[in-house]
């Protein structure tokens, strides 16, 4: 598989007397139809990162190629095209006065003939279930709605990658699962890369790949069953324990002897019931 | 305190008046405020105020809105109709005293503007009423097109309308969060002195001042990164579309301004 993102020696900080870089030296690629995750304490260039990837920020020193093309100030608009972002905060990023006017925003933008714009807005609202919502002013939506609206907005652009900003974290965990799910599904629908940004554990556990930042570095980098097994180490990383982690570690102190590899929970019930009936 | 407010406030409905291009109902009331200025007679007026009212039951919406939409305002109409009714000179003299002089004449004007500002209230009233803020702001960008050839951003003014339009609510509940927040740490809204009361407007206004800034940077953010460069190049996704019945609004106009010419001295 080609690679559709790739990042050279990144090196941007936003105030050229601070100490240190928002990103420093920050090297990786991202394959077509990959899901990476990046997890990371708060201010470790997470978001910064993203924002250099569709050429929001761009990097003081290193190159991003995304799509095979260099991104640089003359292709900046049609690289934009090609990356879709969905933001943290669900009232800041709708620009419209009602769901079907957010959605066709992007849309507009783009020049997109109106009768092909009417057939996509239905199309990108079905898929996340907001068809019924259309003329609903945003005041009138919940939180994990307007997140799906973002996301309807993003793929009624039929962009190539989609990153998600911290998308899920100003959600309760009911709007948090519904927003991770519509992802999923849209992304195996369309053959889509998605690199998601997050604290959240289970939206990394839904990630092929997780890439581990660190004061602007890129520290570690691994499926989610090798990142999982660093066990405590996780909560240094900026990520919460998984449940079977938090399990395990409550077992060892009541002197059990667990498996030290990374289990899921499916993994964690079958050594259970395994491990008891061995007894 | 912001839901007693009917001035500017959309009734949603599906009457006639509502189904109507707002371009034709915005160009309508502003051509009513002006025809009324040629009516100086009591039975030109009453035909105004006839015409009016049809309007309102066309509507379908309660006439209560339209007096609750008067009420803020009767003062300032009760002070000017008593300015021309004490201070009118002409026509037989009914009372005098000091400088103040009561006239048939006064009585008479002071209740001609009596009721021209109730219709221009009860028109604008059915206006906002009956339209959607964001048909309205389509509607006012239709009419400034005009404007591009002399420069004027047409475009930026009306995505500026809408922005603003849309985040009216938001606003609204954050600004109610905040005062709340600040009630529990022991700030008292709206009592004590004058300076006391403004005071206490301080840790409101600066928290709301400094997340519409951040909101608006997440905005400019998230609109950047969906493609938006400026008006160039752009399609539209909302479309206004003139009807039949729309041409009908301004044929009616014109026969009640040729009415009104008729009937006026």
């Amino acid at each position: 598989m080609e690679d559709i993102i790739e990042l050279v020696d990144i090196q941007f900080s936003y105030d050229p007397e601070a100490e240190r870089n928002a990103l420093d030296g920050v090297s990786f690629s991202i394959k077509k139809g990959e899901w990476v995750a990046i997890v990371g304490h708060n201010g470790s260039g997470k978001s910064t990162l993203a924002k250099t990837i569709n050429g929001l920020l761009l990097p003081q020193q290193g190159s991003v190629k995304v799509g095979g093309n260099l991104l640089n100030e003359e292709n900046v608009w049609d690289i934009r095209r090609m990356v879709g972002m969905v933001f943290q905060n669900p009232d800041n990023q709708f620009v419209g006065s009602t769901v079907e006017d957010d959605v066709a925003f992007g849309m507009e933008n783009q020049g997109v003939p109106r009768e092909e714009m009417l057939v996509r807005v239905q199309d990108a609202l079905e898929q996340v279930r907001m068809s019924d919502f259309k003329q609903r002013e945003p005041a009138r939506l919940s939180g994990g709605q307007k997140q799906r609206v973002a996301i309807a907005g993003v793929v009624a652009l039929r962009p190539d990658i989609i990153i998600l900003d911290e998308a899920t974290s100003m959600l309760d965990p009911e709007g948090r699962e519904e927003v991770i799910s519509t992802i999923k599904k849209i992304k195996d629908q369309n053959n889509l890369t998605v690199l998601s940004i997050t604290h959240d554990i289970d939206e990394a556990a839904n990630a092929n790949r997780i890439l581990v930042m660190q004061e602007g570095k890129l520290v570690r980098e691994g499926t989610p069953a090798e990142i999982f097994s660093a066990g405590e180490k996780l909560i240094e990383l900026g990520l919460d324990l998984p449940f079977p982690e938090k399990l395990k570690a409550a077992l060892k102190e009541r002197g059990v002897v667990v498996p030290t590899e990374y289990l899921t929970e499916e993994g964690m019930v079958n050594w259970l019931w395994t491990s008891i009936l061995n007894k | 305190m912001m839901n007693k407010l009917i001035f500017g406030r959309y009734i949603p409905g599906d009457s006639l008046i509502h189904r109507l291009d707002p371009r034709a109902k915005l160009i309508a009331s502003f051509y009513f405020i002006a025809v009324i200025f040629f009516a100086n007679n009591w039975q030109s007026y009453a035909f105004l105020a006839v015409f009016t009212l049809g309007c309102i039951a066309l509507s379908k919406v309660k006439i209560s809105f339209f007096i609750r939409g008067v009420k803020p305002l009767i003062w300032l109409i009760l002070f000017t109709v008593l300015l021309q009714v004490l201070f009118t000179t002409g026509g037989n003299i009914l009372w005098h005293w000091w400088v103040f002089t009561v006239t048939d004449y006064g009585l008479m004007n002071g209740a001609f503007i009596f009721c021209r500002f109730i219709l221009i209230i009860f028109m604008s009233t059915l206006l906002t009423l009956t339209t959607a803020p964001l048909e309205l702001s389509d509607a006012i960008e239709y009419i400034l097109r005009p404007l591009n050839v002399v420069h004027f951003p047409v475009h930026e003014v009306s995505l500026m309308l809408s922005i603003a339009l849309r985040f009216v609510p938001t606003l609204m509940d954050e600004t109610e969060k905040i005062m709340n927040a600040q009630r529990a740490r022991g700030v008292d809204f709206g009592e004590g002195s004058l300076v006391q009361k403004m005071k206490a407007i301080i840790p409101l206004l600066i928290p709301l001042f400094v997340s519409s800034f951040n909101r608006a940077e997440d905005l400019a953010t998230a609109m950047e990164a969906r493609g938006y460069s400026g008006g160039e190049g752009r399609t539209k996704y909302r479309k206004l579309d003139w009807h039949l019945k729309d041409s009908m609004v301004v044929v009616v106009f014109a026969v009640v301004t040729i009415l009104l010419i008729l009937i006026r001295n």
